[in-house]
């Protein structure tokens, strides 16, 4: 099929498909990017796609006034849909952002793609390569390593935020020291939920679901769904078996409040206190900060139990359809320098991933009154820097969807452990 | 000179031509926009997607190889498939079957002298208007399981919290009530309009020969509408059968899926056709087995909506 049938060909089947199924979810708009190549000073529109708040907004301010040329458009959608729509948009074509952030989950689906993308070295953007972390910088890398496809935003170094006001009233210590010693392995964090269970503390569980749990505690993992050869190895991988079964265990001792991450009513349980603890990668404190508004001081930070591990964080790359590469690989290396990233943890809590900053003074003593002044850039910097990278495959983000699902139906009581480990391993087999 | 009298037939001759062009042709030139618009966007994506069906074609991959009929043979032996195919019909049964009920009843109200007719019956197109998305967020907080109203309501009477969301059944009369609120006004007036063609004097010679109301709704409204009911219940029907909208929110706006939406909850307890037919093509982005599944939809589609006309046309027409 020639390309320029396929490219017709490819809306007018979305179209149809919809058509058949009564078209319910269309893609949001496009990108309004200017069609000519640019000189300095003329007007040029980026767009920029994300998936929640990455705390950019006074970026783009800063930014305009050394390039007042620059008029920057953020487009915000949910997770899934972004991720989804960017692989639709690529395949057509038409409609991608000139940056598009994409998550860990997620980026080696787009950097098999090499060619769907800008060559971020053209650009050169691989002078950034001493400030990262050396994985992350690997996993902006396309699958044979030519092109430098991303920069990296972000890490999600692990912690655990709990709730002190319920932690007072299940009879546990509250000092966020003493709390981490109650908790070195998952199997002493469960035994403390059970103590908080049988406290009896009205409305509150002890943790939101055993989903975020589960990705923790594999993450934490020498390796995870996939080997280094990308084979999927959810049923060979007795770490990941671990970690199924300790997550069931939450759910067999009634320890966790059926309130899957991110959705409507988990909002709900942050505001009325449904929850003691919960699962805290670097970017979770912006989402608890922005959830639970009205309990700030009642929440703060300790050690995650099980060591180190990274959960989520994300990269920042430019389609190839881009009309203002150029302009976008700067705007990138904007948003990503070593001053911004220190900028952004300070607002939104994304944790840097330039090693650098670490150590900095400003980082390493940078308090969170929100967290009852927990010393949380020293707490992810010590978990960023105890941090062992793991391969994640192409469909990662596909295997962990069919996981939740999973740990969802024995949460709903719907199957035992057994059966419906018996059906993730009958999904994953069918993922492509 | 002699040009005169040759020109002058000929041109009538083709004012003639002109004529039978334009009284043969001109009807096909005013029907054309929307056929061609069905063509482009109706017909073609449907034999397309009937030649994509018979690919191994994924949108991350540029390479798309011939495998017959393979992807209906899985599909047709995909528990996924059947289990989506059992919550459409059960779903659609439960939705369509009392609201029809409710709406020729609505209609039958105000078929009847009223006061404020008109704001009566503007109020019933009124949820119809309402936005899909917030009639699926509205409803999904109050079927919330932790602090939603129906549950509220319910746990004066003893009942304890219900997972509306979690359960098969109870899953199904969430979405049921949503489909409900926004297509029994719709339809109460389709049904309404249909009355209002039903001559009085067969009301008022049966109110003289002592027929209660309902029994003039039975053996008179309901036989001589007919073909409006017909016309509902195929519709209905097409529509239920392709409901999305509803359990992709509904999925989303309760949290009861885990990760995707789209799979209509971890057990697929709502997982309709059409939302199967999203997941595959649209997050895991087969449209080799997602085009397979739209045509076994479409054909279903086709064959319920036939049946339903069949049992329809058994309903007695006319008076007797």
């Amino acid at each position: 099929m020639t390309p320029r049938i396929r490219r017709l060909a490819v809306p007018l089947l979305t179209a149809s498909l919809l058509a058949l199924g009564s078209a319910a979810c269309g893609g949001g708009g496009g990108s309004d990017t200017v069609g000519t190549a640019s000189k300095p000073e003329e007007k040029v529109k980026l767009t920029i796609g994300l998936f929640g708040d990455f705390g950019f907004k006074p970026l783009y301010e800063e930014y305009k006034k050394t390039h007042p040329n620059v008029e920057i458009v953020e487009n915000v959608t949910q997770f899934n849909d972004h991720h989804n729509n960017l692989v639709k948009r690529l395949a057509t074509n038409a409609g991608a952002g000139d940056v598009e952030a994409v998550e860990v989950g997620y980026i080696s689906t787009f950097t098999a793609q090499p060619a769907k993308f800008q060559d971020l070295k053209q650009y050169g953007l691989d002078k950034r390569q001493s400030d990262y972390l050396d994985w992350k910088w690997q996993q902006g890398l396309s699958k044979q390593g030519g092109e430098l496809l991303g920069l990296g935003t972000d890490v999600g170094g692990l912690a655990m935020c709990y709730r002190k006001d319920l932690f007072e009233k299940a009879g546990l210590p509250t000092d966020r020291t003493e709390v981490a010693a109650l908790w070195p392995t998952w199997e002493q964090y469960i035994e403390t939920g059970k103590k908080f269970a049988a406290a009896d503390v009205a409305g509150a569980k002890f943790v939101d679901s055993p989903g975020e749990i589960f990705r923790a505690m594999v993450n934490q993992a020498p390796t995870g769904l996939y080997d280094a050869q990308d084979q999927i190895i959810v049923d060979s991988n007795p770490d990941v078996k671990k970690a199924w079964d300790l997550s069931n265990q939450l759910t067999s001792e009634k320890l966790t409040a059926k309130l899957a991450a991110f959705s409507p009513p988990w909002n709900t349980g942050f505001a009325k206190g449904s929850f003691a603890t919960i699962i805290c990668p670097a970017w979770m404190t912006g989402f608890i900060q922005e959830q639970a508004k009205d309990s700030s001081g009642k929440w703060d930070i300790a050690t995650v139990p099980g060591g180190s591990g990274n959960s989520g964080g994300s990269h920042l790359m430019i389609p190839k359809q881009s009309k203002h590469p150029k302009e976008a690989a700067e705007l990138i290396d904007f948003l990503t320098s070593k001053e911004n990233q220190a900028k952004v943890f300070k607002e939104e809590g994304t944790f840097p991933s330039i090693p650098s900053l670490y150590d900095d003074p400003s980082i390493q003593n940078f308090t969170k009154p929100f967290f009852g002044d927990a010393p949380i850039g020293k707490i992810y910097s010590e978990a960023a820097k105890a941090l062992k990278p793991q391969h994640l495959g192409p469909k990662e983000a596909e295997v962990r969807v069919v996981i939740g699902d999973g740990l969802g139906r024995v949460e709903q009581g719907k199957q035992t452990p057994d059966q419906a480990w018996a059906q993730v391993l009958e999904d994953v087999k069918k993922i492509k | 000179m002699s040009s005169l009298p040759l020109a002058v037939p000929g041109r009538r001759r083709r004012r003639g031509m002109r004529h039978t062009l334009d009284v043969r042709v001109s009807p096909y030139a005013y029907v054309a926009p929307f056929f061609l618009l069905f063509c482009a966007f109706g017909l073609f994506p449907l034999i397309y997607t009937a030649w994509v069906s018979l690919h191994e074609w994924t949108l991350l991959s540029d390479e798309h190889t011939f495998v017959g009929m393979d992807n209906f043979g899985t599909l047709l032996a995909d528990g996924y498939f059947w289990n989506a195919t059992f919550n459409t019909l059960s779903i659609g049964v439960l939705s369509t079957v009392p609201q029809l009920v409710l709406a020729i009843w609505l209609a039958h109200l105000l078929n009847r002298g009223l006061r404020f007719q008109t704001l009566f019956r503007v109020s019933l197109l009124l949820p119809n208007v309402t936005s899909v998305v917030a009639v699926v967020v509205i409803f999904s907080q109050l079927y919330g399981r932790d602090f939603g109203m129906i549950n509220w309501v319910l746990s004066w009477f003893g009942v304890g919290a219900i997972d509306w969301a979690a359960g098969t059944a109870t899953s199904h009369v969430a979405l049921s009530t949503m489909i409900m609120w926004r297509w029994t006004g719709y339809n109460a007036l389709i049904f309404l309009a249909a009355m209002q063609a039903v001559p009085r004097e067969l009301y008022e010679a049966a109110t003289i020969d002592g027929a209660s109301n309902f029994t003039q709704l039975r053996k008179i409204t309901v036989p001589m509408i007919r073909p409006t009911i017909i016309f509902v219940v195929i519709v209905s029907t097409i529509g239920a059968m392709q409901i999305i909208a509803e359990p992709l929110l509904f999925g989303a706006s309760t949290g009861v899926a885990q990760g995707g939406a789209a799979n209509g909850g971890p057990d697929r307890q709502f997982q309709t056709l059409a939302l199967f037919v999203y997941e595959q093509g649209f997050t895991k982005f087969d449209f080799g087995y997602a085009s397979a599944a739209s045509w076994l939809m479409f054909l279903a589609v086709v064959v319920v909506a036939g049946i339903n006309y069949l049992i329809t046309r058994r309903v007695k027409g006319g008076l007797i």
